[in-house]
């Protein structure tokens, strides 16, 4: 039997033309910074509610992404971030 | 357009356990933090984790001190060598630690309310001194913790719970105290200029000597509340209208004003150099 504890799969992973987009849906406080802030406007409210009672974004329109990386930095709940294919992250 | 639509529907996320990266210097078992919602906090934060990684500063090289409040928990939440202090003290620490560690890149990461109100003292000492640290002050307007109490960045005529008539005391300036107490490299930015605030600290992070980044940010729960300024991300869109960037510029002149019309002026305001503490005590020790 083993002790390791597999960590719990709560962050949806998007494919985008140059990498993937994850969202942590139960990080999220709804500020909608991301939202607003989005150069491409790829992110929405969404019409679900994580655990907390909060509408996550969701992106409507992710082939528009091109991981500037933006929501990752003015995210202050560290609920959403991307990743450029062929980086270490 | 129907093919379109087609191919959009047929994008569909894949769960995984990733983490932010910010997560890399973060204990992510105290995670998710205890900031409201749509505090500028959280991204003071990554932007600092950013500016570590981008200078390649190993995570046992770095020192975070932080002081009592909103912000001070934000020592709380590093994972790298971290002190959270009592009320208004994180500079005497954070200059203990530079003292007996020189090697370590000491952080001061705190609000308005400890280091200008009870800490303000130790602030222009240690800018006096030189001491080499950097200081990141998140400035949210008023005493977010204890229920939004004004304190000496308020602005004049804003209202509080402590001055419900508005506060009538002028407020400090403070890239204006920091560059008079002899501080070598002084900047202000708002949350909305996330990537600003990043090459912000990495330049006072790089710079020996005693640097202060002054971070404006929303607090819709204390102080945007009781003055009309709506949620975090309208007081984030007003930052966006007001402020005008002035590299350079007297600090004297960069007051912050109640109107939510009025300028506010951001920008890197002093990049000087002169010996710090440690250097000169060595100097002067040395000739003994």
């Amino acid at each position: 039997m083993s002790t390791e504890i597999e960590k719990e799969k709560t962050t949806e992973k998007w494919p985008t033309d140059q990498g993937y987009l994850y969202i942590r849906e139960d990080y999220c406080k709804g500020c909608g910074y991301c939202i607003e802030f989005c150069p491409q406007e790829v992110l929405e409210e969404s019409e679900g509610f994580n655990e907390k009672g909060y509408h996550p974004p969701e992106p409507t329109a992710i082939d528009k992404c091109v991981n500037c990386g933006f929501c990752s930095i003015i995210c202050p709940d560290f609920a959403i971030w991307d990743e450029k294919e062929g980086s270490n992250e | 357009m129907t093919t379109e639509l087609k191919q959009k529907e047929e994008v569909k996320p894949e769960l995984t356990s990733a983490e932010h990266p910010a997560t890399k210097y973060l204990r992510e078992e105290r995670l998710p933090h205890i900031w409201c919602s749509g505090c500028g906090l959280g991204s003071a934060v990554t932007s600092l984790t950013n500016a570590y990684e981008k200078l390649e500063i190993p995570i046992d090289d770095i020192g975070v001190v932080s002081g009592i409040g909103c912000t001070g928990r934000a020592a709380g939440y590093f994972e790298t060598d971290s002190y959270h202090t009592t009320h208004g003290r994180a500079i005497p620490f954070a200059t203990g630690l530079k003292l007996s560690n020189p090697e370590m890149n000491v952080t001061v990461f705190s609000g308005d309310g400890d280091l200008f109100a009870i800490g303000g003292n130790h602030f222009i000492h240690a800018a006096r001194r030189n001491v080499d640290m950097t200081v990141i002050c998140v400035n949210n307007y008023n005493f977010g913790m204890t229920g939004g109490q004004f304190g000496p960045t308020t602005p004049q005529g804003a209202t509080a719970t402590t001055s419900p008539y508005g506060n009538y005391e002028d407020p400090f300036n403070l890239p204006d105290l920091a560059a008079s107490a002899g501080a070598i490299y002084v900047a202000r930015w708002t949350s909305v200029h996330a990537r600003r605030i990043q090459q912000a600290m990495e330049e006072a992070l790089s710079k020996r000597g005693f640097s202060f980044v002054e971070i404006l940010s929303p607090c819709p729960t204390g102080y945007g509340r009781k003055n009309d300024l709506g949620e975090g991300i309208d007081e984030l869109k007003s930052y966006q209208d007001r402020t005008v960037i002035k590299h350079g510029s007297d600090p004297g002149d960069a007051e912050i004003e109640r109107d939510p019309e009025a300028e506010i002026v951001v920008g890197k305001f002093v990049e000087d150099d002169r010996p710090t503490y440690c250097d000169v005590a060595d100097d002067y020790l040395q000739g003994q």
